[in-house]
């Protein structure tokens, strides 16, 4: 069974972003940028299928600049047999990254699709839905287990209202909450290994997808601050505020 | 301009969210109409139908939409969607599943969970966890949309009587089935639409810990939260996750209780009116968000609150 494991690099989790002096866009320079954390999840439950002899082959797939190669390697020393980078400067929208992904689906034939549900730059949790629409392959979001089993997935997903189980016939698309698991740390050896491994580069343009933006991001600005708030000495004093000056109790 | 809502509903009644829609396609202007896609769903359908403003009420009921499955609920929707220029849902975990799908049938790139209208093509959204608000103007001749519910307030439930009327083909994909579900049970308000939300982090130490929030809670007719390392240390169910990932919730008044305040967590808080902090390290990051900051040991604060009101 192939698993094809789609991984973003984004902004650290860690980083508190600022917005470009003037405020067209999210101020990227010297920031420390990682692979997405719900991507980094999907890598690992690729590699947890591996390991339990389920999956045979992990194929890691990134859309974005040539630094995105980095994030590759990660996934490389994780456990992923190869890469795939397609390459662009541009800043692809989820319908034109899912249709790229597409395309590298049509080529590498992949069993099942593991991705994360939300990339946490632009919080759209958009990709693997598209992705599904596109294939035309079922989808299973928001995933905190996946059993596989006789051509099938079995997840169990996230919802508002608890959990819900759901199973899919293979080829299926699966998107990573948080719960679906730990990710391992790598090891130097791997992290050496990984660099010997295969990584191709291929374009939008040489898998024939059409990369026009349809959304134009116009400016961002700050959120709006909060008044600096007060120490309270204790209970008293916190339950007389709540409800004399804030009266948000009674 | 036209604007279908799509009904977040369990088919024996329409979810108050969808009111939030309601209320973002008020503020963008136009006809606005409800589609209910669900299976025996015509007791949700009548509740939507009651929502003062509406056109009219379209119901595709069919046993093939029964658990809202994304593979045959988006065509479903897609096809009633090329009449209008709009298409809102409230982003629920059930609109975030079926809504980008619907957007890629059409060949059109949805905008996530806006938090304004600006105009009929522009529209502000968080990013990055809520650090940034961004501007987006979208050039699609359907603007796929998820509402972030707690930036527009409910519209009125009632007051309207528009007429209902049946819609639409089965679309039976077979792409998923539906095994079952674990639906946690509560006589508490709903994280989403309570007045006051208490939430407990991992300084609670342990799920019997929570016992204390509850007590209060039900004081207060709250609802309880929890923070990601809660949920992660298996002290409550994950449908009590606030933050950039879980749920996002704006209550009048906020108590975060042995909660850090990393970032992730603020994105689903931080909008709330009032928020107080009850946290024993003076440094903790909640605290530049806080109203009313208590450092103290929460097993010491909290029998105290609870004696005090
Ligand atoms: C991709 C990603 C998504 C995430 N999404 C979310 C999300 O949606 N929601 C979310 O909450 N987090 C999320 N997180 C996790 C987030 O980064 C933090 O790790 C998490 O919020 C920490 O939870 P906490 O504050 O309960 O735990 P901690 O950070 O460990 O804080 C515990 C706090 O309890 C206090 N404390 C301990 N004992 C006591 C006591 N006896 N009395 C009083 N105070 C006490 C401590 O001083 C400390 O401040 C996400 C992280 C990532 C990487
Ligand atoms: N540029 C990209 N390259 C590869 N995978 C991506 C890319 N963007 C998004 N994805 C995948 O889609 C998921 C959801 O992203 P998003 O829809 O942007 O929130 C991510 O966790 C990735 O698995």
């Amino acid at each position: 069974m192939k698993v094809l494991v789609a991984v973003k690099r984004v902004v650290d989790y860690n980083v508190k972003v600022r917005p470009k002096s003037d405020m067209t866009d999210v101020d990227l320079a010297n920031v420390k940028m990682s692979i997405n954390p719900f991507c980094e999840i999907a890598v690992e439950e690729a590699v947890r299928l591996k390991e339990k002899g389920v999956a045979t082959e992990i194929v890691a797939v990134s859309v974005g600049p040539q630094q995105s190669q980095e994030q590759l390697r990660t996934a490389l020393a994780l456990g992923a047999d190869r890469a795939i980078l397609v390459n662009t400067d541009e800043t692809l929208e989820p319908l034109a990254i899912a249709k790229c992904l597409k395309a590298v689906c049509e080529s590498e034939s992949p069993d099942i699709i593991l991705m994360g549900k939300q990339a946490i730059d632009g919080d759209n949790n958009q990709t693997g839905q598209m992705l599904g629409a596109l294939t035309g392959y079922g989808q299973a979001t928001f995933a905190s287990e996946l059993t596989i089993e006789g051509g099938n997935a079995t997840v169990i997903r996230e919802v508002d209202g608890g959990l819900q189980t759901l199973a899919l016939p293979l080829p299926a698309i699966v998107t990573a909450d948080l719960r679906l698991n730990e990710p391992r740390y790598a090891s130097l050896p791997n992290i050496m290994k990984a660099k010997k491994k295969q990584l191709d580069t291929t374009t939008p343009v040489d898998l024939g997808v059409d990369i026009a933006n349809r959304v134009t991001l116009l400016g961002v600005e700050l959120p709006a601050e909060r008044a600096a708030g007060i120490k309270v000495e204790d209970i008293a004093q916190l339950v007389d505020k709540l409800k004399n000056e804030a009266k948000v109790i009674s | 301009m036209s604007t279908l809502v799509i009904a977040e509903h369990d088919n024996s009644s329409m979810n108050v969210a969808t009111l939030n829609s309601v209320a973002a396609a008020q503020a963008l202007g136009g006809d606005i109409d409800i589609l209910v896609v669900g299976a025996d769903c015509q007791a949700a359908a009548e509740q939507a139908a009651q929502v003062d403003g509406i056109g009219k009420v379209m119901v595709a009921d069919n046993a093939a939409y029964a658990h809202s499955l994304a593979e045959n609920v988006a065509p479903m929707i897609a096809e009633i969607a090329a009449g209008y220029s709009h298409i809102m849902a409230t982003a629920t975990t059930t609109a975030k599943n079926i809504m980008p799908r619907v957007a890629a049938l059409l060949d059109v790139q949805a905008i996530s969970d806006i938090s304004g209208v600006v105009s009929e093509d522009t529209f502000k959204r968080p990013i990055y966890a809520g650090n940034l608000i961004a501007t987006v103007q979208s050039s699609d001749a359907i603007k796929v949309l998820t509402v972030r519910g707690t930036a527009f307030d409910a519209a009125p439930a009632d007051g309207g009587s528009a007429s209902i009327e049946a819609v639409g083909s089965a679309h039976d994909s077979a792409k998923s089935s539906f095994i079952g579900e674990e639906v946690a049970e509560s006589d508490r308000p709903e994280l989403t639409a309570a007045d006051i939300v208490i939430s407990g982090g991992r300084g609670m130490g342990n799920g019997e810990n929570f016992d204390m929030l509850y007590n209060l809670a039900d004081k207060f007719g709250a609802a309880v939260g929890a923070s990601r390392a809660a949920v992660d240390a298996g002290f409550v169910p994950n449908d009590m996750q606030v933050g950039q990932t879980g749920k996002i919730v704006a209550p009048d008044l906020y108590v975060a209780v042995g909660i850090s305040g990393a970032i992730q967590h603020l994105a689903g808080m931080k909008d709330s009116k009032v928020i107080v902090a009850i946290n024993k390290d003076e440094e903790a990051p909640i605290f530049s968000v806080a109203d009313y900051g208590l450092v103290a040991d929460l097993f010491v604060a909290l029998p105290e609150l609870d004696a005090a009101v």
